[in-house]
């Protein structure tokens, strides 16, 4: 089943030895690429530079470099000003106060001033694990999608999280991506492309469609690989991009599988089922199920046992694609 | 020192500034009045006499940063700038209109015909911005190897209301300025000790205030913001003379010039209505009554 992967994979993606990096490694190294090469590009912090893979950036450039303190409010603001003022700002904290403390910031002092600020949200999900609920952003994707002129991504791996980190630098406005804490299994390769806006069909299948983000997408390949073994193609697209949607690419597929699987490690509301429930009812209405945070806060735990008991594992996703099968097959409404 | 003839046409220029702010209330229906005819002296002596912008040069790269923190207050701003050159007097009257790009709050939209850098309303988001373009100004000075010991390549001015220092961003941002000895950035202080609800040490005390930036290692000026003089005289000590970072405490009568709205609260959020812009016009026109001889 193999021949149905993108050929760009990761070969030892569905090996128990798997390599697995923390995507947050992918910002650290592409920063110190762009650093190189783009001269304007400065980062902030406040008091998390090395949790958020910013340090040896400091150590290189530390008069590129402003560290902020505990005050993220400021920090939001300042990039702004550094950016009006010519400036690649990168913001980076964590994703619950980048954008979540500074929702307010973001939208006035970042998209309607259409700031040039990239926002770099570490810790995001439920996997942050021990840290508990108030550490874990499951929201971040719907405060700033809705935001006009905001640029919203998830990378599924630190490769392509290095890649993301060098294309935001690229464009001109607003940017939000998040990253997780954990290491996570290296799915994609450097000859993996990666373009704003585009999506990439990780996986071809004629029956369902599972539409992620992130490093949850490593369950969702596994699912797509138990699933063949019943004779059940998913095909599998990775939307890192958020905003803006790729409603092409998904309109596509579920012409073809007529159902489709949403994955995210976010609240089912307002993130990447938001988004692809909004693109499906204006253009190809299909049954839908979702794997991410039903309605509920996190917890202490480690990141395992999180994923597992909030519904997030391959196996979940199996059902979730069995449900979505039988309603097409039934035509069933809820 | 100005001279005495210079000093003059300011004046004359800040009075004409009121009745221009006057007259686009009148005509928006809607907007602030007391803190834009406080601030009426300062911005005529920022903006004639004190920032490196001008409307021949709108584009600069080393332009000064003008950053309006109270953007509430962009009566006075866009008046001035009407008033400066950058754009017709006649434009005032579509303050607060659809399709205008007098809105309600300033924002940068229509740089670089305007000289908005920035977007502006929620208090306190002004001053992290304008924190941030001075760390720019000297980042872009250290960047060019043959300016190093020379001034910075510009200065940021930022203007903000009394009762903006509740929000505690504000004081996230003078710290990390504070930290950074950041000289580039100038800030002025509107303290003329209201706001919505009432009186600022009412609402929520400010005082010891120049003890408080002091302690947060910024130097501090204070002047009668309605002396022209003493505007630009301290803008001048914290420009060329101090290695910190220099808050200009403003002691300003709101509604000035306007004898209904000086020092009364309940003029900070709204504006006259048809008879008393009338009142109020005349007021100016006549310098409250000395001058007899006006014609309407």
């Amino acid at each position: 089943m193999n021949n149905m992967l993108h050929p760009s994979l990761n070969p030892h993606l569905f090996s128990p030895q798997v390599e697995k990096i923390p995507t947050r490694n992918g910002y650290g190294d592409g920063l110190l690429e762009l650093s190189e090469t783009k001269p304007e590009v400065m980062v902030l912090t406040g008091d998390l530079a090395e949790s958020t893979r910013v340090l040896a950036f400091w150590k290189k450039y530390p008069e590129r470099f402003v560290e902020c303190g505990v005050a993220e409010q400021n920090m939001m603001g300042v990039a702004a000003g550094l950016a009006l003022a010519g400036k690649i700002p990168f913001v980076s904290s964590y994703a619950v106060f980048v954008p979540g403390r500074t929702w307010d910031q973001t939208r006035v002092s970042v998209c309607y001033s259409k700031s040039n600020v990239k926002i770099a949200g570490a810790h995001s999900g439920i996997s942050v694990g021990p840290d508990g609920a108030t550490h874990q952003a499951l929201e971040d994707i719907a405060i700033t999608r809705v935001l006009p002129n905001m640029t919203v991504i998830v990378p599924c791996d630190a490769e392509e999280t290095r890649k993301c980190t060098l294309a935001v630098a690229q464009m001109q406005g607003p940017a939000y991506f998040r990253f997780a804490r954990e290491k996570t299994p290296v799915i994609t390769t450097v000859q993996t492309p990666f373009e704003i806006g585009k999506s990439i069909l990780m996986r071809t299948g004629e029956h369902v469609t599972l539409v992620g983000c992130g490093p949850l997408l490593h369950e969702a390949l596994l699912a797509a690989h138990e699933l063949s073994r019943d004779g059940i193609e998913a095909e599998v697209i990775n939307m890192h991009t958020i905003k803006p949607f790729d409603h092409a690419a998904l309109e596509a597929s579920v012409l073809k599988t007529g159902c489709v699987v949403t994955i995210e490690e976010h609240q089912v509301a307002g993130g990447l089922a938001g988004a692809v429930a909004e693109s499906l009812g204006r253009h190809h209405p299909v049954p839908m199920e979702s794997i991410g945070m039903q309605d509920s806060f996190g917890e202490s735990g480690e990141p395992d046992e999180l994923l597992t008991k909030y519904g997030m594992r391959a196996k979940d996703i199996v059902l979730a694609v069995h449900d979505a099968i039988l309603r097409k097959q039934k035509n069933l409404k809820r | 020192m100005l001279l005495p003839s210079r000093l003059t046409e300011l004046e004359l220029a800040a009075n004409q500034i009121r009745q221009d702010i006057i007259t686009s209330l009148l005509s928006a229906k809607s907007g602030h009045s007391a803190g834009p005819l406080g601030m009426t002296d300062v911005f005529t002596a920022l903006y004639f006499e004190i920032a490196n912008i001008t409307p021949e040069k709108r584009d600069a790269e080393d332009r000064d940063r003008v950053i309006l923190s109270n953007a509430h207050i962009c009566p006075v701003l866009y008046a001035t700038l009407a008033n400066r050159g950058y754009f017709p007097r006649e434009e005032l009257s579509s303050l607060r209109k659809l399709g205008t790009r007098l809105q309600g709050h300033s924002n940068n939209h229509f740089r670089p015909e305007l000289p908005i850098e920035t977007c502006g309303g929620p208090l306190a988001q002004g001053i992290s911005q304008a924190v941030g373009m001075a760390i720019a100004s000297r980042t872009h000075f250290q960047a060019n190897e043959k300016d190093k010991g020379h001034r910075p390549t510009w200065q940021t001015w930022c203007l903000m209301g009394d009762g903006e220092l509740n929000e505690g961003q504000c004081w996230e941002a003078f710290m990390l300025a504070g930290k950074l000895n950041l000289r580039e950035l100038t800030v002025f202080i509107d303290r003329n000790n209201i706001q919505i609800d009432g009186f600022t040490e009412d609402i929520m005390p400010l005082e010891p205030l120049a003890n408080k930036f002091k302690a947060f290692n910024w130097s501090v000026i204070e002047i009668n913001g309605h002396d022209i003089q003493s505007v630009v005289s301290a803008a001048e000590l914290a420009k060329t003379t101090f290695e910190n970072p220099t808050v200009i405490i403003c002691h300003t009568t709101p509604g000035k010039g306007v004898s209904f709205m000086q020092n009364r609260f309940e003029w900070h959020g709204k504006p006259p209505n048809a008879e008393e812009g009338q009142i109020a016009l005349r007021e100016l026109r006549t310098l409250a009554g000395q001058i007899k001889s006006e014609h309407e």
